[in-house]
C-alpha cells in the first residue's frame, strides 16, 4: 500500500508540474529572468502547493505513524550551515543554466525528450559524485553526522 | 516588467494545488517529505525496504505525461539549453540538491509549508543563485 500511495503521489505531482507549465524549462527561465520580461507564474504554483500541503503537515507533524501505519520520517534538521547554503547555491546555478530542477527533468524525460535524458543522466551522475564523497567521509569519520533532511 | 502573454496565474495555481495534494498524500500516507531530489538520490544508497516506494514515486513522475495525454494534448517543453549546458546544469543540480538536502519540492514547497527556517534559507539561496545565473547568462553574456 505505501508503494501504491508513493506511485500516486509521484503521478499527481507530475500532473501538477504539467498543468502548471513548470515541466517546461522556458517557462521556469521566464520566472528566473527578473530583469527581462518576467513571468510570475511560479509564485502561484508555489502558493497553491504550499497552501494545500501546509494543512497536511499540521496534521502529519502530530503523528508518530502515518495513516498507513508507516513510521513518520519528516525532517528534524534545523541548522542552517555552509553545507545547506553552498549546496543550494550550486543547485540554483544549475537551475538557472537549463531551467530544469529534478521533478520537471523527470517529467520531461517521461515525454521522451532527449535533452531531458541528458539532464537527468548528468543529475544522477552528480548525485553519484555526492554519494562517493560522502562514503569517503563516512569511512574516515565512521558516522555520517550530517542530517539527511529530504 | 511583467510578461502578461506568458503569465498563466490560473493554470499555475491549479497545478500548484495538485502538487500540494501530492505532497499531502505522501506526508500523511508515507510519512515523508515529497522532496524529489531526496527520493531519487536515496535510490543510489538503497536501504532495505526503501527501494520500492522510492522507485514507485519516480515512476509516477515519469508516467505523468502518459496520464496527462488521456485528458489533454501534451504541451511540448521548450528546452533551449545546449547539450553541454545540460550536462553542466545536471551535474550542479545533482550535487547541489544532495549537499543542500533538497530542491524546489523538498525545500521550496514542503519546507516552506512546514515553516522550516532551514528550508527558507535554502530556497532563498537557490532562487537567488537562479536569478543571478539567468541575469548573467541572458543580460551580461548575451547567450
Amino acid at each position: 500500500m505505501p508503494v501504491f500511495t508513493a506511485l500516486l503521489a509521484g503521478l499527481v505531482f507530475g500532473l501538477g508540474l504539467l498543468v502548471s507549465g513548470m515541466a517546461n524549462p522556458a517557462k521556469v527561465l521566464g520566472f528566473l529572468d527578473l530583469a527581462g520580461r518576467w513571468d510570475p507564474s511560479l509564485v502561484f504554483v508555489m502558493a497553491g502547493a504550499i497552501a494545500v500541503s501546509a494543512a497536511a503537515f499540521m496534521v502529519a507533524r502530530k503523528r508518530t505513524v502515518s495513516f498507513l501505519g508507516v513510521e513518520m520520517k519528516l525532517p528534524a534538521a534545523r541548522q542552517i550551515d555552509r553545507r545547506l547554503m553552498i549546496g543550494s547555491m550550486l543547485f540554483g546555478i544549475g537551475w538557472g543554466i537549463a531551467g530544469f530542477c529534478p521533478g520537471p527533468g523527470l517529467v520531461a524525460l517521461g515525454m521522451g525528450e532527449i535533452k531531458a535524458l541528458v539532464f537527468v543522466a548528468a543529475m544522477l551522475a552528480g548525485m553519484g559524485v555526492f554519494e562517493l564523497l560522502e562514503r569517503g567521509k563516512a569511512g574516515a569519520a565512521s558516522t555520517g553526522g550530517a542530517a539527511q533532511a529530504e | 516588467m511583467i510578461n502578461w502573454q506568458a503569465f498563466t496565474p490560473w493554470s499555475a495555481l491549479a497545478g500548484g494545488i495538485l502538487i500540494g495534494l501530492a505532497a499531502a498524500l505522501f506526508a500523511l500516507c508515507n510519512g515523508r517529505i515529497a522532496g524529489i531530489s531526496g527520493v531519487l538520490g536515496g535510490l543510489l544508497h538503497p536501504a532495505r525496504g526503501d527501494i520500492a516506494w522510492r522507485a514507485a514515486f519516480v515512476l509516477g513522475l515519469l508516467a505523468a505525461p502518459l496520464v496527462y495525454v488521456l485528458f489533454a494534448a501534451l504541451p511540448k517543453p521548450q528546452i533551449d539549453a545546449q547539450y553541454a549546458s545540460l550536462v553542466v546544469a545536471g551535474l550542479l543540480v545533482g550535487v547541489g540538491t544532495r549537499y543542500g538536502s533538497g530542491c524546489t519540492s523538498g525545500h521550496g514547497v514542503c519546507g516552506l509549508a512546514r515553516l522550516s527556517p532551514r528550508s527558507l534559507a535554502a530556497t532563498a539561496a537557490f532562487m537567488g543563485a537562479g536569478f543571478l545565473t539567468v541575469f548573467v547568462l541572458r543580460h551580461l553574456a548575451g547567450a
